[in-house]
């Protein structure tokens, strides 16, 4: 029998970031007990590396903006694969839940008259993102992270969830968890549960995310039974550091687009304008004059710099292959020629500093070198709009761990604003499940000592594969062949690749204690790493065209005939991970009509 | 400036950290030589040392970036986030030492225990707002904003904390001491435009704010550039001044002939070139930090 301890509540949350606080917030509201498990300390997770702002149409720049038009905007921007009924949801209700963190403390920009001031992001038509400089993640985070503490909510530090638990019946009842501090397993016993985990850039080797982004969630889910959406749909942000090389892929936010600034090639030349996709041409810029007079009047046409990220980042990276790079093999940024010092360091204080710092470029007087960088996962666990449940009884997603929201390409600023939203709506959901009367479903105890056997499996072997060896091939192999660009060949190259390092990361040895030892970490994340690099790999073979984040050299076109209608559902059944083609519910014509709506 | 041990002709620099390693129990430091490349800061060390030399070394570390206060250590003896102090500021001739934070007991290597933070934590009132104006909604202008949101920018990386000797190596002060971060916490309540409450009382009597002596080695060691001392802790002491008479603080005041901070002086310490050091001159570096 393993040996560990026990915690029991209504509703658990998995992760601390601003999806997991607010669910938490919400459903400890209305009355279910509520417990935070999170893998790193309160305050850690990566909502904080947020910069530019959250997305809501409150209309306080231009009174024109509304939800309608923000709906619009992001069905547009994630190329119509978006659950619709989220995007109608999100855009509705983001006003009041930026207000409402308003009043929880959080302290916004402000316009001239004392409102919320909004800055310009790409893809999105007026001036939207609420923002504080370029640290709104974090102002948002500890908003929420003061609010959970003044709740009295139980946040479990530095745990490692290693596996959701379920009954006979299949009902998501809890979680095993490892306390990274000393080694040792708990037993999180739950009448629901709550994903709320982040994302999966860490298979990359090239990432804007934290050690923390493992896709546990994804993982969890999909081992527990449950339906993922959209997995070849992974975001390259445009704009990444690229030099020096320790700090490649660290974000540069899009405020600094938003703000003023431009992309140039080698030659000094404003490369965007030859990249204007005909899906965009009507409501894009065609000449520097009118790209620069956007900024003061919305009636011109916006700059090609503010195209969605995934026509951005394929611009650079076509820059780039045809010889017209930088040094270190990105293209310029160039804030310092179109905005005063003063202006730069006051919108992009955290910016100024990061370059600073770590490349010795002053962004007021020099051009910034970047290049697309990982950045942000669309696709996860498949969800009800109204209530974040998942397709697994008990079990419920909020935030980048679950998909539907953002389609195939997500827009700047939307992703604070859909954890506000779904973070609370999956908290309700996940309150109104667990306070539902009912037995408490129980786990079998044999799946416990299986689990931590298997976990404490690492450290039986005198020699093995080093963790952090079979990490550093899993980026390369993901870097290389499940990158921005695409194509069969490679992406089934890369299923043999993981299937090799399935085997040898079975092969990995782990020496000395069980008390914080950061290799056994990496072992254990890899568990998780490799079977959602397996799913967006397979996801990826499977839709075979373009669209938003997913970009295939060998379809290079969408094909709305017949995947511009399905969204790829992918499952694990008896060990085998498949995909599955599923029809799009049309959306009703009063939501449709909107999209014609504006240029 | 970086020194790379040249070695054998056309062999790659290296570079020699010396790593505090052990737990509650004792420990020491390690000498790691690992291959040094350009524009590194001390965390790509430490992490090559993880994956070439010490796959079980104990680090805590998350964004990279500066953005989320983990990483922090002491390095050469000096509060520091290790994922912003670039290996070229240092001189790595001898080894470059990099300790767990003092202030706080070891669990293991660099990691520290560091739930006395979130004990103090807990210990404050939540913001309280005022209600909101006819319409549902605030409006604050940006001057009144400005102050709060220099607080705002505290990532909770506890160097100040660490380096505050009121509890750096006085652990008998802790349960009457809060420390600079959560004077910044509770400033930041304190001067929220929307905020309700008075927490001066509980500045007093709970969170220790007198035994703080404004020797200003927190503003030193904050890597978001906040003016704790001088624009938190300075005007808090004035509030709690203001609420409680007392006589001895007045007589300081009278004898020092410290200036009351005007308005005017306020908005100026809370500008944009007052957070880039233009304005504020800062103590010199604390002494006694050597780990």
């Amino acid at each position: 029998m393993a040996d560990y301890e026990t915690h029991s509540v209504d509703v658990l949350v998995i992760g601390a970031g601003g999806a997991g606080l607010r669910a938490a917030v919400e459903a400890a509201s209305i009355g279910a007990s509520t417990a935070v498990v999170c893998k790193s300390l309160l305050g850690k997770a990566h909502t904080v590396m947020a910069e530019g702002g959250v997305a809501a149409a409150l209309g306080n720049v231009w009174p024109e903006d509304n939800w309608k038009v923000h709906f619009r905007d992001t069905m547009r921007g994630g190329k119509m694969l978006n659950n619709w009924r989220m995007a109608q949801l999100h855009a509705q209700e983001a006003p009041d839940r930026v207000l409402e963190l308003e009043s929880w403390g959080a302290l916004f920009d402000r316009t001239p008259d004392g409102r919320i001031l909004q800055r310009d992001f790409g893809g999105h038509r007026y001036a939207r993102l609420a923002h504080v400089g370029d640290r709104t993640g974090l102002e948002m985070l500890r908003t929420l992270q003061d609010r959970a503490v003044a709740a009295g909510i139980e946040v479990f530090m530095e745990c490692k969830i290693l596996r959701l638990l379920a009954a006979p019946s299949g009902a998501v009842c809890g979680a095993l968890g490892l306390w990274r501090e000393s080694g040792k397993f708990v037993v999180f016993s739950a009448r629901a549960v709550v994903l709320a985990s982040g994302g999966i850039g860490k298979i990359w080797k090239f990432t804007s995310n934290s050690w923390e982004t493992t896709g546990d969630g994804h993982a969890l889910a999909l081992w527990a039974g449950a339906d993922l959406v959209d997995m070849e749909c992974v975001q390259f942000h445009p704009t990444g550091m690229v030099w020096p090389a320790s700090a490649r892929g660290l974000l540069v936010t899009e405020g600094v687009r938003g703000d003023g600034g431009v992309l140039k090639n080698a030659a000094g030349e404003r490369f965007m304008f030859s990249y204007i996709p005909e899906y965009y041409a009507k409501e894009t810029a065609d000449t520097i004059d009118e790209a620069d007079r956007w900024y003061d009047d919305k009636s011109f046409r916006r700059p090609p710099e503010l195209l969605p990220r995934d026509e951005v980042a394929r611009a650079i990276n076509s820059e780039v292959k045809a010889g017209r790079g930088s040094p270190h093999g990105g293209v310029y940024l160039d804030i310092a020629s179109r905005r005063s010092p003063e202006y730069i360091r006051r919108r992009l204080p955290s910016m100024y500093q990061q370059f600073k710092e770590l490349a010795d470029v002053d962004i007021t007087t020099q051009m910034m070198e970047i290049g697309p960088t990982c950045h942000y996962m669309m696709g996860g666990v498949r969800v009800d709009a109204e209530t974040g449940a998942s397709t697994a009884p008990g079990l419920f997603a909020t935030g980048e761990v679950a998909g539907g929201m953002h389609g195939a390409n997500r827009l700047g600023g939307n992703s604070l604003s859909d954890l506000l939203v779904f973070g609370r709506r999956a908290g309700i959901g996940a309150a109104e499940h667990a306070l539902a009367p009912g037995r408490r479903p129980e786990s079998d105890p044999g799946a416990i000592d299986r689990e931590t056997s298997s976990a404490l499996g690492y450290f039986d072997r005198d020699s093995g594969e080093s963790p952090y060896t079979v990490h550093a091939e899993l980026q390369e192999t993901m870097q290389s062949l499940v990158g921005i660009i695409r194509t069969q060949d490679e992406l089934e190259r890369a299923v043999e690749l993981l299937g090799e390092l399935d085997e040898r990361a079975r092969a990995i040895a782990v020496a000395g204690r069980r008390q914080f030892n950061s290799a056994w970490h990496l072992a254990l994340d890899l568990e998780s790493m490799l079977t959602v690099a397996r799913a967006t790999t397979l996801a990826a073979i499977a839709r075979r065209e373009s669209r938003g984040g997913h970009t295939r050299d060998d379809y290079p076109d969408p094909d709305p005939e017949h995947f511009g209608k399905v969204n790829l559902v992918v499952r694990r059944r008896r060990g085998e991970t498949t995909v599955a083609e599923e029809p799009i519910v049309p959306m009703p014509a009063e939501l449709a009509a909107l999209l014609d709506v504006g240029p | 400036m970086m020194t790379p041990d040249l070695g054998a002709p056309g062999a790659p620099p290296t570079v020699t950290l010396a790593i505090w390693r052990g737990d509650a129990g004792g420990g020491g430091f390690h000498d790691y030589t690992v291959p040094a490349n350009e524009g590194e800061v001390v965390l790509d060390v430490v992490h090559r040392i993880q994956a070439e030399l010490a796959p079980d070394l104990a680090v805590r570390w998350n964004c990279k970036a500066g953005k989320c206060g983990s990483c922090s250590a002491e390095v050469n003896g000096r509060p520091r986030l290790m994922c912003m102090t670039r290996m070229s500021t240092l001189e790595t001739a001898e080894p470059v030492t990099v300790s767990p934070m003092r202030a706080f007991p070891v669990i293991r290597d660099l990691v520290t225990d560091v739930s006395f933070n979130f004990a103090v934590a807990r210990k404050i009132p939540p913001f309280a707002p005022r209600p909101p104006g006819p319409d549902g909604t605030y409006r604050m202008a940006q001057f009144d904003v400005d102050r709060a949101q220099e607080f705002h920018k505290c990532i909770e990386c506890f160097l100040c904390q660490d380096v505050c000797h009121v509890i750096r190596d006085h652990e008998e002060n802790k349960p009457r001491y809060a420390g600079p971060r959560f004077f910044v916490r509770v400033a930041a309540l304190e001067m929220h435009p929307l905020d309700t409450l008075d927490r001066r009382e509980l500045l007093r009597e709970e969170l220790g704010l007198g035994l703080c002596n404004v020797t200003k080695c927190c503003t030193e060691v904050c890597p978001e550039q906040i003016h704790v001392t001088d624009n938190a802790i300075i005007p808090l002491k004035e509030r709690v001044v203001d609420a409680v008479y007392d006589p001895v603080a007045w007589l300081g005041r009278t004898i020092l002939r410290r200036p009351r901070p005007t308005p005017a002086a306020v908005a100026a310490a809370s500008s944009p070139a007052a957070r880039t050091g233009e304005v504020i001159v800062t103590d010199p570096p604390p002494t006694g930090q050597a780990g």
